[in-house]
């Protein structure tokens, strides 16, 4: 499973692929997406989705006019409203794919909305509604799935190294993560939901890396220049195997950065006081983030990547369809 | 003269100088003389509070359950105390739990410039009727106005008080005394005051707070606790009294607990040696204390070094993790210059012979 992973070659997701509509001829083929909220996260997504040779943004809605976000759309000739989730309803049948970069409570209401017109969303607040995604893992599972939960930024970084430990360290029964963000990077909804930010990253850790216990802390620094966005992952062990995992680790990690460009290891697997420890660090790519918010790069890079695939999958189904 | 509420925290800050390794035995005893001398509250738990036992922060013995248990059964005239970080801990799993061991006082910390953080936790142990004070912590982080501006924010959450935790022990006397003096003008609630004694200042500096208006003030027995110690709550206790200064704590009784606290809970008294005043001129937490010495020896490095190191980046209470990163970088620098040098020597060598 591990190597198809990044390929995309499951059947079950092809029995729910239905769901999903290939864009019309004059689209060149592109998944033709929406982005509902025109905030940090939704400004930067539409910037990556943009440069994207898979995906279009048909149109950039929002509930202010005025925001940054809207006018930069505009710049770019996107599409924009500030009727929010009302402009999708109107003419769903424009739309492949939607990203919702709202808040938790709306994620849920926008997808009940959506649900009956069969489009897939693709959610990244912490509502935690659908099946959880974390690309370098599960990016095949993904396909074709009517809602996909982009975990937290912790768990984007973290989990996939803690998923490496356990496949070399399988008698480990103990796992943390520790996220440190910088201040300015950490918005409102994030601060108010702290808890729900810990439990969700736990899930995810514990779902995909199979381990017993596990935890996750999350900090938040103030200082200036604000600092990059720095993931550790320790595993409690009384023998190790530190070769081994640090081939797995490096392997993680090429992968990872093959959809986060600013992913890098910062510290190598090593061993100390009864713990084995490793450390990433993550730039964002500064599109419309500044670099040092690689919590929310990561997040928008994850999202990206897992629309791409069901583009990528959809545009093999058509092309085998024709010949 | 004012009514001061005299916090004890000895079996949770001091759980840092044991890593986190307070034995029920200890925190029986301790719970039981601290409850004989009438300090208004006892803290018990995990040096990094409620949910914090982890390989991050270090492994307490106990579980905080366990904890509060045993020091909830010797307190009968004194309130138990329980302190958590969110990020750390969370209120289902952690807020829920002390609640159900009968916590009467909870403190909820965020480093001194993020109280948002705290937002849900101090409502939530509001709504359920529980005496909450905000701490806002590494207080030399952050400017007059800024600590003013994070109180104010606890307060509107609910926070019955407000303490300042000079948690690197970095505070000059001065400093503390101006912030303190306009915290309790500017939010009109209880400013509290918590001492680390890096550079032996914590009494001086718990008094100087009381004069500027605070009426909280944290002390633990022989100053057991993290780094180079808390302020030395019979030392303190001593002062206030002889400053006229009404604490309600019974003078033989305290000076009994700390001689408890001395032969039963300390293995080494916290002391201000090299390591700790640089730690307190670097501006570091003090839980970062053991874990930095072990490092630095496991890496062959300075850990005076380490601790300027971890100054220059501003690490909060919590960013631990970093002394790996910290130190292998200083131990490489110390194998590059070393490789240099050897180059230098050959070089040299050969120049000679030339």
């Amino acid at each position: 499973m591990e190597a198809s992973a990044i390929k995309g070659t499951t059947t079950e997701a092809e029995t729910r692929r239905p769901r999903l509509r290939l864009a019309g001829p004059g689209r060149r083929g592109r998944l033709r997406v929406a982005i509902i909220g025109t905030g940090n996260i939704g400004t930067d997504l539409l910037l990556k989705v943009q440069r994207s040779e898979l995906l279009d943004c048909e149109l950039f809605a929002g509930r202010s006019s005025g925001s940054a976000g809207i006018r930069r759309a505009q710049a770019m000739g996107v599409e924009t409203s500030d009727r929010s989730i009302d402009a999708l309803l109107e003419e769903p049948e424009r739309f492949d794919l939607v990203f919702d970069a709202t808040s938790a409570v709306d994620a849920r209401r926008h997808y009940e909305l959506l649900k009956p017109h069969g489009i897939p969303v693709i959610d990244l607040t912490p509502a935690k509604l659908g099946k959880m995604c974390v690309p370098a893992l599960n990016l095949a599972d993904c396909v074709g799935e009517p809602n996909l939960c982009m975990v937290t930024c912790g768990g984007q970084a973290a989990v996939p190294l803690a998923r490496t430990v356990m496949e070399t360290h399988p008698q480990v029964d103990y796992v943390e993560i520790v996220s440190t963000s910088a201040s300015a990077s950490v918005g409102p909804a994030t601060r108010i939901n702290i808890d729900e930010y810990l439990a969700t990253t736990e899930a995810a850790l514990s779902h995909f890396s199979g381990v017993g216990r596990c935890k996750s802390i999350l900090l938040v620094n103030p200082s200036t220049p604000p600092i990059m966005m720095q993931n550790t992952v320790f595993a409690k062990a009384d023998e190790t195997d530190l070769p081994a995992l640090t081939t797995a680790v490096e392997q993680m990690v090429e992968r990872i950065q093959r959809y986060v460009p600013g992913y890098r290891l910062v510290v190598p697997p090593l061993y100390e006081n009864g713990r084995i420890a490793m450390t990433v660090q993550v730039a964002g790519a500064g599109d419309y983030l500044p670099a040092y918010a690689g919590n929310l790069d990561i997040i928008t890079c994850a999202a990206v990547a897992a629309a791409e695939e069901n583009a990528r999958v959809l545009l093999q189904d058509a092309a085998s369809t024709q010949a | 003269m004012a009514q001061i509420l005299i916090s004890d925290p000895t079996l949770r800050d001091g759980n840092h100088a044991v890593q986190h390794r307070l034995t029920a035995e200890q925190i029986r005893r301790y719970a039981a003389a601290a409850n004989a001398a009438r300090v208004a509250i006892v803290e018990v738990g995990h040096g990094n509070g409620l949910g914090a036992s982890s390989l991050q922060v270090g492994e307490a013995l106990l579980s905080d359950e366990e904890m509060l248990r045993i020091a909830r059964e010797e307190l009968s005239d004194v309130k138990l105390g329980a302190f958590g970080i969110p990020g750390f801990a969370t209120m289902r799993r952690d807020l829920d739990l002390a609640i159900d061991v009968g916590v009467d006082v909870f403190r909820v910390g965020a480093h001194c410039t993020e109280a948002d953080l705290t937002e849900r936790h101090i409502t939530y142990l509001r709504e359920r009727d529980k005496e909450v004070y905000g701490v806002l912590m590494m207080c030399h982080m952050a400017t007059p106005e800024q600590l003013c501006e994070e109180a104010l924010k606890m307060k509107s959450y609910g926070a019955q008080g407000v303490v300042v935790m000079d948690s690197a022990g970095a505070f000059l006397t001065r400093d503390l005394q101006d912030r303190i003096a306009r915290m309790v003008d500017a939010t009109q609630i209880a400013i509290g005051f918590h001492g680390h004694n890096n550079l032996c200042l914590a009494v001086a500096n718990s008094v100087a707070a009381v004069d500027a208006g605070a009426t909280i003030v944290d002390g633990t027995a022989r100053g057991f606790g993290a780094g180079a110690g808390n302020t030395a709550l019979e030392v303190l206790v001593a002062v206030l009294a002889e400053l006229g200064h009404d604490t309600g704590i019974d003078l033989y009784k305290v000076l009994d607990a700390a001689d408890l606290a001395d032969a039963e809970l300390v293995q080494q008294l916290p002391t201000t040696d090299s390591v700790g005043i640089v730690s307190g001129l670097a501006g570091v937490f003090s839980g970062y204390s053991k874990p930095v010495r072990r490092i630095a020896r496991d890496f062959g490095i300075d850990p005076r070094d380490v601790f300027f190191a971890l100054g220059r980046r501003d690490v909060i209470a919590g960013q631990e993790d970093v002394i790996l990163e910290v130190a292998m970088a200083l131990r490489d620098a110390v194998e590059n210059q070393g490789l240099e040098q050897q180059d230098d020597e050959i070089s040299d060598a050969e120049g000679d012979k030339a």
